[in-house]
């Protein structure tokens, strides 16, 4: 195709893609409105109904809770995905992991960054837990909660050294913790089915709005959700510093040297 | 409260050229955790702290952090 049918091909159809676009913006609705009637209905019965004064929470893991295990899944499979990735390919061995490894020169870390990273690191797991646990009652939840906690680990490494993180998650920890909170939300649902013969069914008592053993399910449910995301994303981070830190490509020359070359 | 909603959608236009005109991807992984910030921001002044938590977390934090840890991945193959 030439310079010019191209040009006049990318003219003719951004025309239309702005008539288009110029004529769906008309059709919007006025800034700040809604139409909509879920919207409305859950505002007036979801606190009555569930006891959770974070509706976002009502909805997410009770009135399509079905809907967030799929999306847990697909984090759950997007994890085991890059952890299969990252996993040492035969060229690659593994070394010893130190950050200080071969010609990576790297500083040492600064004493301000050592004492605010274990300073903080308490509050910061703190912190998450508090937004997992409190999930139904204010914004937040499990899978916000999770990431939290996951950055608090980041901090381990950030502040001292790459030992300093597996010595806090150690072995299959992480792995545990990601498969324990996607079974348990399965599990939530297996025990509704059981108790009233419908999935994912809140047969719990919903006790006092604002308590935190309020909502029935929904603080387990982000219980689950939490342990899930928080596991997961240490897995994804651990792997990518494994990755960084400890696999090497095999020296060409050795046994098994030449093919590896031709792959990276 | 309408003036700030405008105010936070101008920076995040800004911040997001900003993204899309560095062209250095170690200072593009620092300007993106900081878009990820002001469009977490915005969620927020839009009465949605749901989102703007999980946007916080993840645009700022993890996302440039995987992202500065592929760099660092790829520069030691480069050398």
């Amino acid at each position: 195709m030439s310079r010019d049918s191209r040009r006049t091909l990318f003219l003719v159809a951004s025309v239309g893609f702005a008539a288009l676009f110029l004529w769906g913006l008309a059709g919007l609705p006025d800034f700040g409105g809604y139409d909509g009637v879920y919207g409305e209905t859950l505002n007036r019965v979801a606190l009555r109904q569930r006891h959770a004064t974070n509706l976002v929470a009502a909805v997410t893991f009770d009135y399509r809770g079905f809907d967030t295990m799929g999306e847990e899944y697909i984090l759950f499979a997007a994890v085991v995905g890059v952890a299969i990735l990252m996993r040492a390919q035969r060229d690659e061995e593994e070394d010893t992991p130190d950050d200080d490894a071969r010609d990576r020169l790297t500083p040492r870390t600064s004493d301000a960054v050592r004492v605010l990273g274990l300073g903080v690191f308490g509050p910061i797991v703190l912190f998450g837990i508090y937004v997992v646990a409190h999930g139904h009652l204010t914004p937040g939840g499990g899978f916000q909660g999770g990431v939290v906690l996951a950055t608090g680990v980041v901090l381990v490494y950030l502040a001292g050294r790459y030992s300093a993180l597996r010595g806090i998650t150690p072995g299959a920890s992480a792995e545990l913790a990601e498969a324990a909170g996607a079974a348990g939300y399965v599990g939530v649902g297996l025990l509704g089915l059981m108790a009233s013969g419908t999935f994912l069914y809140n047969w719990l008592p919903f006790g006092t709005t604002g308590l935190l053993t309020s909502a029935g399910m929904i603080p387990f449910i982000n219980l689950f959700v939490g342990l899930e995301v928080a596991g997961g994303f240490v897995l994804i981070l651990t792997e990518f510093l494994e990755q960084t830190l400890v696999v090497r490509e095999v020296d060409s020359g050795g046994p098994q040297g030449e093919s590896g070359r031709d792959r990276s | 409260m309408e003036i700030l909603q405008g105010m936070t959608l101008l920076f995040v236009a800004v911040s997001a050229t900003g993204v899309v005109l560095t062209r250095e991807p170690l200072a593009q992984a620092i300007m993106v955790s900081f878009y990820g910030i002001i469009l977490g921001i915005l969620f927020f002044v839009f009465q949605a702290p749901d989102v703007a938590l999980s946007q916080i977390v993840v645009g700022a934090v993890a996302l440039p952090l995987m992202i500065l840890l592929a760099l660092a991945k790829a520069r030691g193959h480069a050398e």
